[in-house]
C-alpha cells in the first residue's frame, strides 16, 4: 500500500529561528490509519502538523528540506487552500475556529468559500451535522454552545469537504475529562465510518488511548524518538525520558515493581491482561503508607447558603455552603457551566449573591469593595495574557502596589522579594514578552502575591500546558503553600491536578454542591464523577481489577507515594 | 502604503470593529467641560489603523461607529460616522512609516504618528463633521463648529496619550529583544 | 450587555422579508431623511415608521432604555442649538415672530420653535427604522445582504466577523476589567485625568493584545478553510427575494422619488407654513 503521508529526510526551520524546529523526519502514515503524535511542548509536533496542512511554510514562513508528499501532493506547492481539500484541520482553539454566526453557517463556511450553490449547501451541511451529532443545534450561536459542542462543529466544518486526512491539533486541551472522552469516541467513530486517515497531536496520552490507536509517534527536540504500537511503547521507558506522562495505571504497576510486557496489551486498563501484576500491586498496596491528613482547622473563607442567578428562572448557584481552611490547597471542580467561575466572581465581589453570606476569617465581607477584597483574596486568571498590562516585568508586579499609593522604597523591596520567591528576580528588568508561557504565568501570580493576599484563587492554572510546564507551575504553587502557608483554591477540571496536588475537592454540578471530599474518593465514585463530568481515574479500575477492596485508599497511597518521590519528576 | 485587503485584514477589520463597539461604553469624563468625555475607543481605532493600514482603519471607524451608535443608542448619526472613517483612513495611510510591527515605533515615528493623527482629526471633526451637520441637519454653524472643535480636542488628547502608549508597548513586544542578561 | 438592541426571532411579514430588502429600505430611508427638511414629508415618514414599528411586534421594554437615552440626547441637542443660535429659524424661514422674551439676545420665536420641531422629527424619522432593522434582521443575513447589494464579500465578511465577535470581546472585556479592579485598578472613581487614562491603558493593554492574538488564530482558521481564494462566494444564510420584497423595494423607491419631488418643487428643502 502507498502511504498517504510520507516524510523523507524532512526538516523545517522557521524564518525567525536559528535552528530547524524539526529535522531528519522519516515517517509514513498509511490510508485509514489512526496515529497519535506526542511529545512535550516545543518538541516540534505542532510544527510537523503545520507542514502537513501547509501552514508551514505558507503562513509561517521558513525553510524546508527533504520531501513531504501528502496524498500525492507537495503541501508547500499546493498552498493552504489547496491542501484544505485533502487535509481537514481541527485547531486547538475551537472557539477561534468557529467563524460563523451560527452552527449551520460555520459548517457551511468552507463550502461557501468554494461558491457551492445554496441548495447543495443545505444538503451537505445537514449531512455533516448528522455525522457529528449537531443536527438539533443548527441555529445556535457559539455563545450558546459548550466546549465539546464547539469542537463537534469544528470537526463537522472540515468533514463537510470530503477530506481524506483529519488532523487534530491538541483536541483535548480545553475540554473537561468526560467531554474529552466523548471527543475521542467521536474521532474513533469517524475514523471507522468515514474512510479517513486520522492524525492526532496530543500530549494527554492516557485520554487519547481511551480508544485504540494504531501507532504512537513520540517526538523530542524536533526528532522522532519512537514510532511504535501503543502496547510496545507503554512497555518501554521512552515516555518517561521525554517527559510525556504515561497512563497512571502503568505508573502504578511500575511502582509496584511490575515490568510491563507488550503481550499483556497495556493500551487499555479495561482489557489489559493483569494476571502477571496482580500480586505485586496488592502487596505494594498493603505496604504503602497512608497519607497524613493536614488540617489547620481554622476557617479562612466560608460560604453560607449562597445563591445566585442572572435570571430568576435559571439559578446559577443554589444554596451553596462550603468552608476553606487556612493553609489548605483545594480544588473546585465540575464541568463547564457548573457555576465554578460564578463562585469565584461572588467571592471576589464582581457579582453579588441574591442570598447567603460570604465570610473571610469569620467576618461578613459583603461591605467590602472589589478592590478591598482584592487585597485579601487574589485572583489569577486562566491566561496570563488576560492580566499582564505592563511591558516590563518589574512594573507589572509593582502595579497593584503603585495604584494603592505604597511608597516607592517599599514597593521595590516587596517586588524584589516576590520576584525571588517566584524565581524571576534575575529577569526583573526584562520585558514580559521575552518570557515563556510558564514564566508569564508566574509573573501573573507574582503580581497577585505582592499584595500579600491570604488566599489566592487560580482559574484553570494548568490549562493547555504539557506535563513539564504543568509540573513546574504546580510544584511552584505547592512551595508557596508549604513555605508561606498560603491558602490556595484552584478552579479546574484537570483530574491529575486535583488528585496530585489538592487535599480536598469540592464538586459542583448544575449549581449545587455535589460532594466535598478527598479527590481520591471523588474520582473513585462513579455517580459523582458522572454528574460532574469527571472521569473515574484509571487507578480505580486497576485496584478493582486487582481485587483491592478500597480503591480510594489505593489512590490515596499512590498519590502519597508519588508526592514523596516528588522532585525528580520535574 | 498597504492597500492589500487579505484575510488578515478582513479579520482585523471585523474583530477591530467588535472591540471598537464594545469600548463605546468606556468613557473618561473630562470634568472641566460638562457632558464631554474622552473616548478610549479612538485610541483603539488609531492603534488598528496604524498597524493594519487605511482600509482597515476606515472600516473600523465606519462600521464601529455606525454599529456602536445603532446598538447602544438606537440611532445612527451619519454625519459623525463619516468623519470616523476619515480618521481611520488618514492615520492608516502612513502605517508603513510608523514601523510598529518592526519594533521601530519610537522618537521620530511617534512624532510622525501624532502629526498625522492631529491632521486626521482636524480634517474629520473641524471640517467634515460640521459641514455634514450643516448640510444634512441645517444646524447653526457656530454650534457645530464648537462641537466639532471639542471632539477634535478630546480625540487628539486621547490618541496622543493612550494611542501612543499602546502602540509603543506593542511595538516593544513585536520587535526583537536585544540580548538580555540575567542579573543577580 | 443586556441593554444592547438585538435581533429577536418572531414571525411577522417584516421578519420574513429578505435582509437585502430591509437593508435597501434602511439606506434609502436614511438618505431621504437626510435630504428633505419638508415638515409634511417628515411627518408622513414618522407615521409610516410608527406603523412599521408596530407591525414588527417589538416590545417596548426591548427598546425603552435606548429610547430614553435618545430622547435625552435630543433635548440636550435642541437646547444647545437654541443657546448657540436662537434665530436660526428666522434665518431659514425669513420671518421673526417673537412669542416671549427669554434671556438677553435669546427671544423665543415662532420660527425657532418650528425649526427645532423640524430638527426633532427629522431625527425621529431615522430612530424607528434603526430599531426595526436591528430587531427584525437576522445578523447572519446581514453580511450576505451587503454582498448582494454590491459590497465586496471580503468587506461584507468583516461585518459578519464583527457581529460574531462582539459578545466574545464583551465577555473578555468584563473579565479583564474585573480582574484588574481586584488588583486595584479601577476605571471609575475619582482620580486625576492622567491617572484615569493610565488605568484605562492597563485594561486596554491585555484586551488589545489578546485581540491581536485572536486575529492570528481566526485568520489561520479561515485560510485553512479556503476563505478568499475565489472571486465570489455563496451564503448559507441568504434569503431569496419574494413578492413582498419586490413590493417593498418598489414602494421605497417610489416614496423616495415622490419625497424629493415634493421637497424640492419650490427649490427649497424647507417647507414654510407662513408663506
Amino acid at each position: 500500500m502507498k502511504p498517504i503521508i510520507e516524510f523523507r529526510n524532512f526538516s523545517f526551520q522557521y524564518r525567525t529561528q536559528t535552528e530547524p524546529s524539526i529535522q531528519d523526519i522519516n515517517l509514513k502514515i498509511y490510508p485509514g490509519e489512526k496515529v497519535l503524535i506526542t511529545g512535550p511542548s516545543g518538541c516540534g509536533k505542532s510544527t510537523l502538523a503545520h507542514c502537513i496542512n501547509a501552514l508551514n511554510p505558507c503562513s509561517f514562513s521558513g525553510k524546508t528540506d527533504g520531501t513531504l508528499i501528502v496524498d500525492g501532493k507537495t503541501p508547500s506547492q499546493e498552498g493552504v487552500f489547496g491542501m484544505s481539500k485533502t487535509v481537514g484541520t481541527v485547531l486547538q482553539d475551537t472557539s477561534g475556529q468557529f467563524i460563523g454566526l451560527t452552527v449551520a453557517e460555520d459548517l457551511a463556511f468552507a463550502l461557501e468559500n468554494d461558491a457551492v450553490p445554496q441548495k447543495e449547501l443545505f444538503e451537505r451541511v445537514d449531512r455533516a451535522a448528522e455525522i457529528v451529532g449537531m443536527t438539533a443545534f443548527l441555529k445556535h450561536s457559539p455563545t450558546e454552545l459548550s466546549g465539546g459542542q464547539m469542537q463537534r462543529v469544528s470537526m463537522g466544518g472540515v468533514l463537510v469537504d470530503d477530506v481524506s486526512i483529519l488532523l487534530f491539533d491538541e483536541p483535548l486541551a480545553n475540554l473537561d475529562p468526560m467531554t474529552g472522552k466523548t471527543t475521542i469516541e467521536l474521532i474513533d467513530e469517524i475514523c471507522h465510518t468515514q474512510d479517513v486517515t486520522v492524525v492526532i497531536i496530543e500530549h494527554r496520552l492516557e485520554d487519547v488511548l481511551y480508544r485504540d490507536v494504531d501507532r504512537i509517534i513520540v517526538m523530542e527536540e524536533g526528532r522522532i524518538v519512537a514510532d511504535e504500537h501503543p502496547d510496545v511503547l507503554l512497555s518501554g521507558d521512552v515516555l518517561n525520558k521525554t517527559g510525556v506522562r504515561e497512563p497512571l495505571y502503568v505508573t502504578a504497576i511500575k511502582h509496584a515493581g511490575g515490568v510491563i510486557r507488550p503481550e499483556d496489551h497495556p493500551q487499555h486498563i479495561e482489557t489489559m491482561q493483569l494476571e502477571p501484576y496482580r500480586e505485586a500491586v496488592r502487596s505494594w498496596f498493603s505496604q504503602a503508607e497512608a497519607p497524613a491528613s493536614k488540617k489547620s482547622g481554622r476557617p479562612a473563607l466560608a460560604l453560607e447558603h449562597v445563591s445566585f442567578s442572572y435570571e430568576e428562572s435559571e439559578p446559577v448557584l443554589k444554596d451553596v455552603s462550603l468552608q476553606i481552611e487556612q493553609g489548605e490547597m483545594l480544588s473546585i471542580v465540575g464541568k463547564n457551566g457548573a457555576g465554578k467561575s460564578t463562585l469565584a466572581s461572588l467571592i471576589m465581589g464582581f457579582l453579588k449573591p441574591q442570598s447567603g453570606t460570604i465570610r473571610l476569617n469569620g467576618e461578613d465581607i459583603s461591605p467590602l469593595s472589589v478592590m478591598e477584597r482584592g487585597e485579601k483574596i487574589g485572583l489569577v486568571m486562566q491566561s496570563p495574557h488576560q492580566m499582564i498590562s505592563k511591558p516590563m516585568i518589574y512594573d507589572e508586579v509593582a502595579l497593584g502596589l503603585a495604584v494603592r499609593g505604597v511608597p516607592e522604597d517599599e514597593i521595590k523591596e516587596r517586588v524584589h522579594q516576590v520576584l525571588k520567591t517566584c524565581g524571576l528576580y534575575q529577569m526583573r528588568n526584562w520585558p514580559v514578552s521575552a518570557l515563556s508561557f510558564g514564566q508569564k504565568k508566574r509573573v501573573s501570580i507574582a503580581s497577585i502575591l505582592v499584595m500579600n493576599p491570604e488566599i489566592i484563587i487560580l482559574d484553570e492554572p494548568t490549562a493547555g500546558q504539557d506535563y513539564r510546564h504543568y509540573t513546574e507551575i504546580m510544584e511552584f504553587l505547592k512551595k508557596l503553600n508549604e513555605e508561606m502557608g498560603l491558602t490556595i483554591v484552584m478552579i479546574t477540571h484537570d483530574m491529575h491536578l486535583m488528585l496530585e496536588y489538592t487535599d480536598r475537592a469540592i464538586v459542583l454540578a448544575d449549581g449545587e454542591k455535589l460532594a466535598d471530599d478527598t479527590p481520591a474518593r471523588v474520582l473513585t465514585d462513579e455517580s459523582i464523577a458522572d454528574r460532574a463530568y469527571l472521569k473515574k481515574t484509571s487507578l480505580y479500575d486497576l485496584s478493582v481489577r486487582c481485587g483491592i477492596s478500597s480503591p480510594d485508599e489505593f489512590v490515596d497511597r499512590f498519590i502519597a507515594y508519588e508526592r514523596a518521590k516528588g522532585g525528580d519528576r520535574i | 502604503m498597504n492597500k492589500k485587503f487579505g484575510i488578515r485584514e478582513v479579520v482585523a477589520a471585523g474583530i477591530g470593529t467588535a472591540l471598537f463597539v464594545v469600548l463605546t461604553q468606556v468613557q473618561i469624563p473630562l470634568g472641566f467641560i460638562p457632558n464631554t468625555a474622552l473616548q478610549p475607543r479612538m485610541a483603539v481605532l488609531s492603534f488598528m489603523a496604524a498597524i493594519f493600514g487605511p482600509l482597515v482603519g476606515a472600516l473600523i471607524g465606519f462600521l464601529g461607529h455606525a454599529l456602536g451608535d445603532a446598538l447602544f443608542y438606537g440611532s445612527i448619526w451619519w454625519s459623525w460616522v463619516i468623519p470616523e472613517l476619515v480618521v481611520g483612513c488618514v492615520i492608516g495611510l502612513f502605517a508603513k512609516k510608523y514601523a510598529v510591527r518592526e519594533g521601530g515605533f519610537n522618537g521620530k515615528a511617534i512624532v510622525r504618528f501624532n502629526v498625522v493623527q492631529i491632521i486626521a482629526n482636524a480634517a474629520a471633526w473641524i471640517v467634515c463633521a460640521p459641514v455634514l451637520d450643516i448640510l444634512v441637519y441645517a444646524e447653526p454653524a457656530n454650534k457645530v463648529f464648537a462641537q466639532g472643535f471639542f471632539a477634535f480636542l478630546g480625540n487628539i488628547i486621547i490618541i496622543a496619550i493612550l494611542g501612543t502608549l499602546l502602540l509603543a508597548a506593542y511595538s516593544g513586544i513585536s520587535g526583537k529583544n536585544a540580548a538580555l542578561k540575567k542579573e543577580d | 450587555m443586556n441593554k444592547l438592541l438585538s435581533y429577536c426571532e418572531k414571525d411577522t411579514w417584516l421578519h420574513r422579508l429578505s435582509g437585502v430588502t430591509k437593508l435597501v429600505f434602511f439606506l434609502l430611508w436614511c438618505l431621504t431623511s437626510a435630504l428633505t427638511y419638508d415638515t409634511r414629508i417628515l411627518l408622513v415618514m414618522i407615521v409610516i415608521s410608527a406603523v412599521l414599528f408596530a407591525m414588527s411586534k417589538t416590545e417596548w421594554k426591548q427598546i425603552s432604555t435606548v429610547f430614553k437615552f435618545v430622547m435625552f440626547f435630543m433635548i440636550v441637542n435642541l437646547c444647545a442649538i437654541f443657546m448657540f443660535s436662537p434665530y436660526q429659524g428666522t434665518a431659514i424661514y425669513g420671518s421673526k415672530t417673537v412669542l416671549t422674551g427669554f434671556l438677553p439676545g435669546h427671544d423665543i420665536t415662532r420660527e425657532e420653535l418650528f425649526y427645532l420641531f423640524n430638527v426633532l422629527i427629522k431625527y425621529f424619522t431615522v430612530v424607528p427604522s434603526v430599531f426595526i432593522f436591528l430587531v427584525t434582521t437576522d445578523p447572519s443575513e446581514f453580511a450576505a445582504s451587503l454582498n448582494l447589494v454590491g459590497i465586496p464579500y471580503t468587506i461584507a465578511y468583516s461585518v459578519a466577523i464583527a457581529l460574531r465577535y462582539i459578545p466574545d470581546v464583551q465577555s473578555d472585556f468584563t473579565r479583564i476589567r474585573n480582574a484588574q479592579e481586584a488588583r486595584g485598578i479601577e476605571m471609575s472613581g475619582k482620580a486625576r485625568l492622567h491617572d484615569r487614562i493610565k488605568r484605562t491603558a492597563s485594561i486596554l493593554f491585555p484586551l488589545l493584545f489578546s485581540t491581536m492574538e485572536h486575529i492570528e488564530t481566526v485568520s489561520n482558521a479561515m485560510e485553512l478553510r479556503g476563505f478568499g481564494k475565489k472571486k465570489k462566494r455563496t451564503w448559507y444564510a441568504l434569503k431569496g427575494l419574494h413578492r413582498n420584497d419586490y413590493l417593498v423595494l418598489i414602494g421605497t423607491v417610489l416614496f423616495m422619488a415622490a419625497a424629493m419631488i415634493i421637497t424640492y418643487a419650490d427649490g427649497n428643502r424647507f417647507w414654510n407654513p407662513w408663506i
